[in-house]
């Protein structure tokens, strides 16, 4: 572990010599109870006569809802309330931002509960409450429901054929250049680039050209979807889940019900685990619409098997990249065209992943060409940095072969054409403030990359990026009678985000950390925040609450102030204690926050520090990743011996927090190459719902993730943080697929490289020779 | 005058016409006289939209203020996971 900082200027590093909390390995203030099994986590909460909600699923991937009929289910005792697509309102079409996206309203409400078609297997069809799980899972089996089976399509090259059965018979592509005229499976196109690839085609010496297809990956997250849900008789409700933004649940919950924002206060649980999956409503609605009904609180919790089923997935993907450079390693033009899966409703992260498919490169022509597909799978949620790791991996496997024939080394060809402060990204600005470059100096001079590889053992390099995003946040900081501060957030802590909270506040108060209390708190609390997600939180919230922080010390200066009988102006604020300019002091030399906060009462009331923004200036993080691989030409298993991931975080608030962002985001990006898939039978059914035949990674199959933080500081955050929670996971598919072709001398174009698949490859190699 | 450039789909509602030059001291006021000189624009420039100012990224900021001389990319919102 190893951290390298770009200093901007002496002042600068004199400051950090200074620092207290930021920069330091401080305990994480959630840990305790974490270990112990104290934290509430979504499924934790228990009420006075709670049901239990389950619900009914499709079997069917694909099939129209000729009837429903609960009347059986309704008469078995013990049963409360039963809600189907009667009980929710048709929805006008509507985009609203969500975390990855925009939604529309009028899929939200058809994924929540199916309408007119079932589009998926385990499409939510209707819901009971009831006394116990037994009672509800009897009357589930007591609803019948008449189907009319539809042919259905997983794949997404099947799915934009003209012939192809449509699973929304209305949906007309949006960009298409001239308007379509007809229905497709294609919800839209998107175009990024600038310049004439041609002509960048004309001036290589040397182009690659390939496909590459990708599977659906789950976020893989150990707390399945819960809620719990209490709607009294006068329509205040109140609902408490497992989400990574409890305001947009709130709104949505909302919206779909049709209540007043104001009457629904929303708590986050603790959350185990998002990754970008629990920025959108599965249960919530639900649960609050079987509660209306019964006047009873109501418990969801999804299975395992649920989850996979009817959660989202990332997307997978069918892709075409071509490359061209000179001899002397410099890229005339870049070319990609990306076919994402959407799921049963339009949204895939195709338009980021266009955006992102070349930005590490400075590229005089470039072109990037999305389309977002519907196909009849789960709606695509957000994983770490939608959309970029699959069309990264495709960019960064076509770039690892160009080196390779043009005979230069990897990292010496991306620092060729590495995008730097200046360049015009792909998607169009220039890019500030940026750290790729010295991602790159770093892994080259790392012991890793400089160490010898065994035979048949193979080296694989990559790069990645991420943009980040700022948005709302709202935080207060309550001061306690003896000097102690309850800093309050409303951005639910997914990565360790109270302890780098804390930090700040800590650092800009100058108390010890203890005596700052970080808690997030229901919507009720606060004005509004967007969700933790973006790796936003660090940056946009740490930013309010240095503000807010900032805020508390002014107040503190002015009691001093009055106290004191002197100008305000006159008074520092220093290591936690106020002191005069003129070193005059008045009853004592030096009055500390403990003592400003006991007396708070008498010096004009309770102090308060507060500071909500829309944050702004969120800056893009780069990373590069070397893994060394082997793999068993018997079994088709391929190794990870060794793994360095090398980041720009702008400034690590808590070095061990951003390494474990590091860490997971590449192990999450080593399942996503190697193992994990969605297998469907003929039918469309889901095969592998579970963690035994789902394979992600255990700590047994991956080594230490080593790690380099790289500091190229952000100017738009007081201590220059960058988000760091998404880039991890865009290198390591490439990464990975370049060292298993280093090490086979096979190129694989297709995820994962699961064991079947590579023997399948050797057995083929071998038989061409 | 702010240089503006449209990426993404926005060309398909100003007959093709990616860069073109606004004057405009903020967002709000950018968007608005976007959307009178391309009625048809004006309807793609909603909250799925984020904007560029000399490089840095803003989202949901009608006030952000731009230069004179400011480079200016229109481009889809940015999310994240």
């Amino acid at each position: 572990m190893a951290i390298v900082t770009k200093r901007v200027s002496d002042e600068r590093e004199a400051e950090e010599q200074n620092f207290n909390w930021v920069g330091t390995r401080a305990v994480r203030p959630d840990g305790v109870d974490k270990v112990t099994g104290r934290a509430k986590f979504g499924a934790d909460l228990h009420l006075p006569n709670m049901l239990v909600g389950k619900m009914l699923r499709s079997p069917h991937a694909h099939a129209r809802i000729l009837s429903i009929d609960i009347s059986s289910a309704e008469k078995l005792p013990g049963v409360k309330a039963i809600v189907t697509r009667e009980d929710f309102s048709d929805l006008a079409s509507e985009f609203v931002p969500a975390g990855e996206m925009m939604v529309n309203y009028r899929d939200i409400t058809r994924n929540v509960m199916a309408r007119e078609k079932v589009l998926y297997e385990g499409h939510a069809l209707a819901a009971v409450a009831a006394v116990n799980a037994i009672v509800a899972r009897e009357a589930l089996a007591l609803i019948q429901v008449d189907y009319e089976v539809l042919p259905h399509v997983l794949d997404v090259v099947e799915a934009m054929k003209p012939e192809a059965v449509l699973i929304q018979e209305d949906l007309l592509t949006d960009g298409a250049d001239p308007p379509a005229d007809k229905p497709s499976n294609i919800a839209k196109r998107v175009e990024f680039g600038h310049g004439d690839i041609e002509t960048g085609f004309a001036k290589a010496d040397v182009i690659v050209e390939r496909e590459f297809n990708t599977r659906p990956v789950h976020q893989g997250y150990i707390e399945p979807h819960a809620c719990v849900a209490s709607v009294s008789e006068d329509g205040q409700a109140e609902l408490w889940c497992s989400t990574q933004g409890h305001y947009v649940v709130r709104g949505h919950c909302a919206r779909i019900l049709g209540m007043d924002v104001a009457k629904l206060r929303v708590t986050a649980s603790e959350i185990g685990g998002g990754f970008g999956g629990k920025t959108v409503v599965y249960l919530e609605p639900v649960a609050l619409a079987l509660s209306r009904k019964a006047c009873q609180p109501v418990k969801m919790v999804m299975t395992r098997e649920e989850v996979f089923k009817a959660s989202g997935p990332a997307s997978g993907a069918n892709m075409r990249v071509k490359i061209g450079a000179t001899r002397d390693g410099r890229i005339t033009a870049g070319e990609a065209i990306l076919h994402y899966q959407a799921g049963a409703f339009q949204g895939s992260p195709v338009p980021p992943g266009a955006q992102c498919a070349f930005a590490p490169y400075d590229l005089e022509h470039v072109r990037a060409v999305g389309f977002d597909v519907l196909v009849n799978r789960p709606k695509v949620a957000a994983y770490r940095a939608p959309g970029a790791p699959i069309s990264e991996y495709a960019v960064e496997s076509v770039v690892d072969e160009v080196a390779k024939k043009l005979n230069i080394d990897p990292i010496e060809f991306r620092l060729k054409n590495a995008s730097r402060e200046g360049t015009k990204a792909s998607h169009g600005p220039k890019f500030g403030p940026i750290g790729l470059v010295e991602t790159l100096e770093a892994a080259q001079a790392h012991d890793h990359y400089q160490s010898p590889l065994q035979p048949g053992q193979g080296r694989g390099v990559a790069s990645g990026y991420w943009f980040n995003i700022g948005g709302q946040s709202s935080v207060t900081l309550n001061t306690s009678e003896d000097g102690t501060v309850a800093l309050v957030v409303g951005t639910p802590d997914i990565g360790g985000s109270r302890a780098s909270l804390g930090m700040m506040v800590a650092e800009e108060l100058g108390v010890e950390l203890d005596k700052v209390r970080p808690m997030i708190g229901d919507t009720s609390s606060l004005g509004y925040n967007f969700l933790t997600g973006g790796s936003r939180t660090t940056f946009a919230t740490g930013k309010v609450a240095v503000d807010a922080a900032r805020d508390l010390v002014s107040q503190l200066r002015e009691r001093a102030a009055k106290i004191w009988d002197v100008p305000v102006g006159d008074i520092l604020w220093h290591n936690g204690e106020a002191l005069q300019k003129n070193g005059r002091g008045g009853p004592t030399e030096t009055l500390s926050f403990r003592d400003l906060a006991e007396s708070m009462g008498k010096t004009g009331g309770p102090l308060v520090g507060q500071a909500s923004e829309n944050v702004q200036g969120a800056a893009p993080s780069f990373g590069t990743h070397v893994v060394d691989v082997d793999v068993d030409r018997e079994t088709g298993r391929v190794e990870i011996l060794r793994y360095t991931v090398v980041q720009d975080a702008g400034k690590a608030i808590h070095p061990s927090y951003v390494e474990g962002q590091y860490q997971g985001g590449a192990v999450q990006g080593i399942g996503w190459a190697l193992n994990e898939e969605y297998i469907y039978d003929s039918e469309g059914r889901l095969e592998n719902a579970g963690f035994l035949d789902y394979r992600m990674p255990v700590c047994s199959d991956v080594p230490m993730i080593d790690t380099v933080i790289v500091e190229v500081p952000n100017p738009a955050h007081p201590y220059g943080v960058k988000g760091v929670g998404e880039t991890p996971i865009v290198p390591p598919l490439a990464a990975i697929s370049n060292a298993v072709a280093n090490a086979l001398g096979i190129r694989f174009s297709e995820l994962p490289m699961s064991p079947p698949r590579v023997l399948a490859a050797i057995a083929a190699a071998s038989s061409s020779k | 005058m702010a240089k503006v450039t449209l990426t993404g789909n926005l060309r398909l509602y100003t007959a093709g016409v990616t860069e073109l030059e606004i004057k405009a001291s903020n967002i709000r006021e950018l968007l608005r006289n976007l959307g009178k000189q391309y009625p048809d624009l004006a309807a793609q420039l909603t909250d799925d939209l984020a904007v560029a100012i000399d490089g840095k990224i803003y989202q949901d900021d009608w006030f952000a203020a731009i230069g004179p001389d400011s480079e200016v990319h229109l481009m889809p919102r940015i999310g994240g996971g």
